[in-house]
Formats: C-alpha cells, structure tokens, sequence
C-alpha cells in the first residue's frame, strides 16, 4: 500500500470527520470502534461512537460509527467520510443508516467480494484492502485490526495515537499481553508508510472523559446519592444496571435484580421508604408495568426516580434502536391527578447532570421523577469536556424525634413538603398509604381530605423554584448583540434530538438564518414562563423530536406554551436525526402549521 | 440494669393504632391482629425497629391498626416493597401481611421469587378462600365448585391453588399454618416465623363470616400437624402433599441461604469517576 488515498482530516478546517465500521457479529466492528475512540481521544479530539446492532445475540449485524473533532460532538452529522467494510454480509441493513457521496471513500478487502450496488451507487471511491491476506500473516491475526489500521491511515490518524487505543481499550481486559500485541501488529500492517510527515502526538488531554450515555446516568445517579437499585434486565437499559451493580455494592449501596418490572418498581418505592435514595432503570415496555407503582410514590409521597432507556415502540417494537416516544406515557400515564417529574438529558454528557438533579428534586420533592434517556444516548459514548455537576442543596426533609406530637406525616406546609419519618425513629410510626388519607396517614374518602391532599401534591411542584436548569438555550455567541432578534428561528427540541438540533442551527446562522436551540431537559412539570421568554422573539418556531406522533408538539400546545404557528418537524426512529434534514425544515414554512 | 436505663415492658396492646378495624363482626381477621401484637410483645421489638407491609384486600389493612411502620401498597406488591425494605434496611424487622387474592393471585410471581429469594422476612396470608373487599368473588384457594359468586356462577372449575406445597416447591425455607380460631398458637407460630432467619410463610386460616359462613365449621376440622416439623425436604414435600389442608403448626423449616446485601471492599465516588478519565 503505497498510495493511500485519504479524506481531509478535521485539524486543518475544523470540520467533524465521521467513519463507519461494519460487519457481521462477533467480526469485531464495535470493538474496532472502541479503539478508535480511544485513539482519537490520544490524539486530543472530541468525539462521539455510535452503535448500530440487530437483536441477535451473535451473526447479525453490527457497525460502529465513529464522529470526532477539534471541538464536542453532539451527533453524527448528515453523512459518512469513510466506510470499512470487514465483510458485505448485511450490508443492506446499513444502507439508510450510513450515507456515502462522491467525496466519501470506502475501504473493503476485495476476498469479500465486489462492493454491493447499495453502497457503490453512493459514487464513493473504493480503495481495496487485502484485510485477510494481511490477517493471515500474523498468528490469531484479526481482520478488524488491519481494516483499523487502513482506516488510520486513510484519515491521518497518528499510528501512536491507535496504538495507545489498543492499549487502553484491550490492554484493561486483563487479558494476555499477545492480544495487544497482536493487535497492533495488525494494525500497523493495515496502516503501512501511512500519510507522511507524522508529527508527535500531543499530550492526552488530562480532563477528557470518555463515557456512556449510560454509564453517565448511573455515574450522575450516584452524585445524587443513589445507594439501591431494584431492576430487571431490558435493552438498551441494561448497561446502566451491570455498570452500577458493582459499583453500588462498593459504596455500601446494593443491587437487586427483581422478578419483573412491576417488582422492581415497588422495591424501590419500600427501599425508598426506608431512607435509601434509589432508582430503577427499564426501558418503555418496563415503564408501561410501573405505571401502578409510580402513582403508589405520588399518593404515598415517596421518592423515587425511574430511568427510561427509550427504544423504538409501541410493544416490543425495535428494541436495539433508538426513540423518542414515551414522552405521552411518561407525562399522562399515571392514573388519577399525579403530579411527578419528568426529565431527559439533552446529550452523553448531560445524563451525568441530569440523573443528578433528578436524584436531589425526587427526593426533595418527596415524588417520582421519570428520566428519559435513549439507545442513541445510552449504548453511545462520548469523548467530552467534564460533566457539570449540580450544587444545589436539595435533599430529603426528614422528621425528626419529639418535633412534633403526634406526628403527621401528610401535614399541610407553605410549600406541599412534609417531613417524612424513617423507620427507625422513635414516636414517629406512621403507615404510608396508596389510599387517599388524612395528614397523619389515616385512609380518608372524604372530600375535603381528598382535596386537601390533591392540592399538597400539586403545591409541591407548582411552587417549587426549579431555577436555570429547566433547559439549554443555544445561540451563536455573535448573537449576543444582535440588531433584530426577531428575525431569528426558533428549534425547541428535548433530550437526544438537541445535538442534531445544535448543529443544525449553527449551519443555518453560520448561512445567515440566525437560528436559537431551546432544549428542555425539564419536560414536566413545565416551566411555561421560562420557555416563552425563551422562545419570544423568534421569526418561526419549529418543534423537533425523533417520534411519530409529535409527542412534545402536542403536549406544548396543550400548555398552551407555543406562539401560534408554531411547526413540528417529527420522525420516528429507528434513523437518527440528520442536522440537514431539520435545518430544511427550519426554512421551509409550509411545513405542518399549528 | 438500673431504672434510669431499664426499657419499660411493652404490652402487646401497645403495638395497637387504636384505628378501628374496617373488618365486619366476626372477622377471622381481628385474632390476626391480635396475634401479631401479641408476638411483637412476645419478642419485645421496639416498635420503631418494625415494619408491616401490605398490598390490597380486607388484611391487607393491617399496617394501620398498628402502631408501628408500615406500608399499606398496591394490590399484589406486598412482597416486593418488603424486600426492597429489607434489603436496604437489613436492621429492621419486616412483616408481610395480605391475602390468598392478594398474595396468591396477583401477586403469585412474587410469592415464588420471594421464596426463591429467601429474605429475612414474615409472610403471613390470611386465607379466607374469597375476595371480601370485593364483594365475594372466588380466588385462587376458592373451591372449583363453589357458585355463590356472580362473576362465575357455574364455579370456577379450576383446581384450588396449593399454598404450602407451592411455597415448598419454590423454596421457602420456613411454612407454617395457623388458625385464627386458634389464638395462642397462632401467637407462637408468629414467634417462631420472626425468629427464622430467611423467609417465613405462615398460611393462616381465616374465616370471611360474611361471604363464607359455612367457615365456621373450620373450628371443628383444623387439627394439629401429626408429624412435626421437618426440616427435611423430601419429608415435607410427602407431608404437604397428603395435608388436608387443615393441619396446624409448623410444616417445614429448614435454614437456607438468606439473600442479603453483600457490600464490596469500600471505595469513594471520586475513584470511580477517575474510570472516565485516560
């Protein structure tokens, strides 16, 4: 391989560079994506891999995407720079997921046969790479660390900085030093001379974190001071259940996995009782069997936080893909008038937040708080600047011995909060209840109590002050001073679809449509004020959201929260939201109007 | 022990809320009641260091007639908000209350992974073969034949559910059968159940005077278990199998693994969060 026909990398423009890995199951392309992201991070970029699989447990297919540049990355852009394919097997599974043009290239081992006309209608260039050939030459040689290798090479990548991400991606398995060596042996055949001129790498950025969308959630739950999880397994839940298992037990916390959902939910909800912060973590399906629970915490005034893993629905629906749907069950779902909270964390890097401050407000707040995540945002990892961290001084108010006799568990106060006793504290037993009661817990049907309480509940919310945190608003730094903030576009978005929607808005104002980002990470109890200074004044507001019911559209407009014309750009998973394709719909006004 | 440290006696009509029951006159419930207190008073727990946990149905009101911590849940989940109470309250001693629809019908899952599980906990089933609070419907110890439900009035031709052999199976470690006739056996039963360590099934018969009447004859057709406790498995299984259903006492004990909490080697937050970082 002496020419190596390469695509410009993202130091000299500042451009993002997006490369997709694909192949079967088990071929090694998730890992081979790992490694990147560790070798782009040795080499001081920002970045962000995303994971494509089928449900199968091996044989399917699976493709790593990889995006990074010199400043954070919050999606995977329009289209691909480069494709590797280490076989052809499924590749049609791929076809909408990974867009190629004429400027992208693909690299392939001509053993697996001819560039399908899927992919080659795209017009990339084709560079042929005799992966096998060069497998073969090295004992228990793995493809996908030639084809990583060739990829380096193809997008400048130093060889040092995919050898340091062997190192730190395989080398932390405990496994044998010949993996890692064999590995960059691979790796450095696939890369051969490589692009000239290789400079030394530049010191690994100290500060720069490298996590999961899940990870992160179980991370910021931990600085809220999670201590018990209750939890049954579901995809794309799971990873945040296995990352915390062990960690909880190290922090004199514990978890315990559950029968099913409608278990896990209540488990809390006792655990919670006794004066253990704690949380579950599901995805819809799950979230639809804890419904019962979660107004079981509302009645009984228990704090307690669910993390809702989005996928694609309803039913099992697609359950390794990504959605935004649950926004209606998790606003509307619960029975009766049940206030509660609803949050989503706008990127990667925004879960450790978010779970944090939904941590301190259910507990707080003495209710439930539904977290919705995703797939795009839970199986992704980040490399991003530090997680912000909350500091405010929220937590639970508790009662204390002697305070007051007898005690009253739900008696009335200013702001709706009780002191809530902790078995354990003498002279203060009380029974918490899911029937209606009076305010010392006494199961009521009377009216006034009925009221008394419903309104206490409310109370808690309504008046509480949730300060700066209900949401990001973006807006170019240029625009600070702007003459005519009227003329501006207005994208109001929620959770995972912000990154996309960030990009796009920084295109069309760097083309002259000034357009802002208000991303809401508090979804209920909405912070109508706060949004409508926010989105006034704006010359168009478009409502964005990767579902099919434009559930935040709907929900808006019943808050009566947006100007009147008012448009929403809505699509369903399993494809994640394009910048372009938004961008688009920010400057096309026929689109659906209110 | 000197006066100024010396815990007053507590009498087990301290551990009574003095809320009144909602029960009808005649109730099989109220001996329960009685029963429980009597055991905590028997033990001596402090009442602050107990918990009674309950789902939905006529017993399961229990948590606030007494005057400890308790929850009262949702129908069926009696058995997990426990366990989830237990495992992050290893300190705390905690009861479970409900009955045969609640425990056995909604809540059967449960039922078995708690066995499966075999926390530190006291699972007392007041069985009274009917749904009461719902006006007399059959539930899953309802005989197959019997019509005087509107829901099913050819009966419900489905074979009674099988509470010990059932728990047997699915591993509790501690099953026991009372009678709420039976007030002072019963009281010790309770004793006994708290003071296994793991998870203790105490079936308790426990007439409905208004749905079942023909119950009352239950007085004349409980016997005590003829062949003692067991803590062999294969013993218990022939011996819950050939039970009539109406033998008192405790069936089967044995002491098994307990699920607990199992703290690792301490670390703090700030070492985990150094995984993040290169």
């Amino acid at each position: 391989m002496d020419t190596h026909p390469h695509v410009d990398g993202p130091g000299a423009s500042g451009q993002a560079t997006a490369v997709a890995i694909i192949g079967s199951g088990g071929s090694g392309a998730v890992t081979a994506g790992q490694i990147l992201l560790a070798a782009v991070a040795r080499a001081g970029y920002y970045g962000l891999l995303t994971r494509s699989a089928g449900p199968q447990i091996r044989g399917g297919e699976s493709a790593a995407m990889v995006r990074f540049a010199r400043q954070p990355v919050g999606c995977m852009g329009d289209r691909f720079d480069v494709m590797v394919a280490l076989d052809w097997n499924n590749v049609a599974r791929f076809v909408d997921e990974i867009p190629l043009d004429a400027a992208s290239l693909i690299l392939a081992d001509p053993a697996s046969g001819p560039v399908p006309a899927s992919m080659a209608d795209s017009g990339a260039r084709v560079l042929e790479v005799p992966f096998q050939v060069h497998a073969k030459r090295l004992p228990e040689g793995r493809v996908n660390m030639v084809a990583l290798g060739a990829l380096g090479a193809a997008i400048g990548l130093p060889l040092a900085a995919l050898e340091a991400g062997v190192e730190q991606t395989l080398g932390s398995k405990g496994k044998s030093t010949t993996l890692v060596e064999t590995s960059i042996a691979g790796l450095r055949l696939g890369y051969g001379p490589g692009p000239a001129g290789s400079d030394p790498l530049p010191p690994h950025p100290a500060d720069r974190w490298n996590l999961s969308g899940n990870e992160a959630a179980g991370l910021g739950a931990l600085r809220g001071g999670l201590r018990f999880v209750a939890a049954y397994p579901i995809t794309p839940a799971t990873e945040l259940l296995e990352w915390l298992a062990p960690r909880l037990e190290r922090l004199g916390g514990a978890l315990l996995q559950a029968e099913d959902e409608l278990a896990s939910v209540n488990m809390i909800i006792g655990s919670s009782f006794g004066g253990v912060p704690s949380l579950t973590a599901t995805s819809g399906p799950g979230l639809s069997l804890m419904m019962e629970g979660l107004g079981l915490a509302v009645a009984s005034e228990t704090p307690v936080v669910v993390v809702d893993v989005q996928r694609g629905g309803p039913s099992t629906g697609i359950p390794t893909k990504s959605e935004q749907s649950d926004l209606n069950i998790a606003v509307y779902g619960l029975h009766g008038d049940a206030p509660h909270l609803v949050l989503a964390p706008l990127d990667i890097r925004d879960c450790v937040f978010t779970l944090q401050w939904a941590m301190r407000l259910a507990e707080h707040l003495q209710t439930p708080a539904i977290c919705l995540s995703d797939q795009a945002l839970g199986q992704s990892r980040a490399l991003c600047d530090p997680p912000a961290r909350f500091t405010g001084a929220l937590a639970r108010s508790v009662a204390s011995a002697g305070a007051e006799a007898p005690y009253r568990r739900y008696g009335a106060s200013p702001d709706g909060i009780s002191p809530m006793a902790i078995p354990g504290s003498p002279g203060l037993m009380y029974t918490a209840d899911g029937l209606e009661h009076g305010p010392a817990g006494t199961p009521s049907a009377a009216a006034e109590d009925h009221a008394t309480q419903l309104d206490k509940r409310a109370t808690k919310l309504a008046s509480f002050d949730f300060g700066p945190h209900w949401g990001e608003v973006w807006a170019d730094s240029a625009q600070t001073q702007r003459a005519n903030p009227a003329a501006e576009h207005c994208i109001v978005t929620w959770g995972s679809a912000f990154g996309a929607c960030r990009e796009a808005a920084e295109r069309l104002t760097a083309a002259g449509h000034p357009t802002r980002v208000v991303g809401l990470r508090l979804i209920a109890p909405l912070q109508r004020r706060a949004l409508s200074e926010a989105l006034t004044p704006a010359a168009s507001v478009l409502v964005v959201e990767q579902n099919h019911g434009a559930q935040l559209f709907h929900y808006l407009h019943a808050e009566q929260a947006l100007p009147s014309g008012a448009r929403s750009f809505a699509r369903p998973g399993p494809l994640p939201l394009r910048p372009a394709a938004i961008a688009a719909a920010v400057l096309q006004p026929h689109l659906q109007e209110a | 022990m000197d006066a100024a440290t010396a815990t007053p006696t507590l009498r087990a009509k301290e551990y009574k809320s003095g809320l009144t029951p909602v029960w009808c006159p005649g109730c099989g419930h109220f001996a329960v009641l009685s029963a429980i207190t009597k055991a905590l008073a028997y033990l001596q727990l402090p009442k602050d260091r107990v918990a009674v946990v309950s789902g939905i149905g006529c017993s399961s009101r229990v948590p606030a007639y007494l005057d400890v911590y308790g929850f009262h849940g949702i129908h069926g989940r009696a058995l997990p908000l426990a366990s989830g109470l237990k495992a992050a309250r290893p300190d705390l001693t905690v009861l479970v209350a409900g009955g045969d629809g609640d425990g056995f019908s909604i809540g059967g899952n449960h039922f078995l992974h708690a066995c499966r599980r075999n926390m530190d906990l006291t699972y007392i089933v007041m069985d009274n073969e009917v749904y009461g609070m719902t006006k007399g419907q059959a539930s899953p110890t309802t005989q197959p034949d019997w019509m005087h439900s509107k829901l099913t009035p050819h009966g419900t031709g489905v074979p009674r559910f099988q509470p010990a052999a059932i728990a047997l199976a699915a591993g509790a470690s501690f099953i026991a059968r009372g009678f709420s006739g039976d007030p002072a056996g019963l009281t010790q039963l309770l004793v006994e159940a708290i003071q296994h360590p793991g998870f203790a099934f105490v079936h308790v018969l426990s007439p409905c005077q208004t749905f079942r009447p023909e119950q009352r004859e239950w007085k004349d057709r409980v016997h005590p278990c003829h062949l003692g406790t067991t803590d062999n498995h294969a013993e218990a299984a022939r011996l819950i199998q050939m039970d009539d259903g109406m033998a008192l006492g405790v069936l089967y004990a044995q002491h098994l693994p307990v699920w607990q909490p199992k703290p690792e080697a301490p670390t703090s937050l700030a070492e985990i969060e150094a995984e993040f970082l290169p």
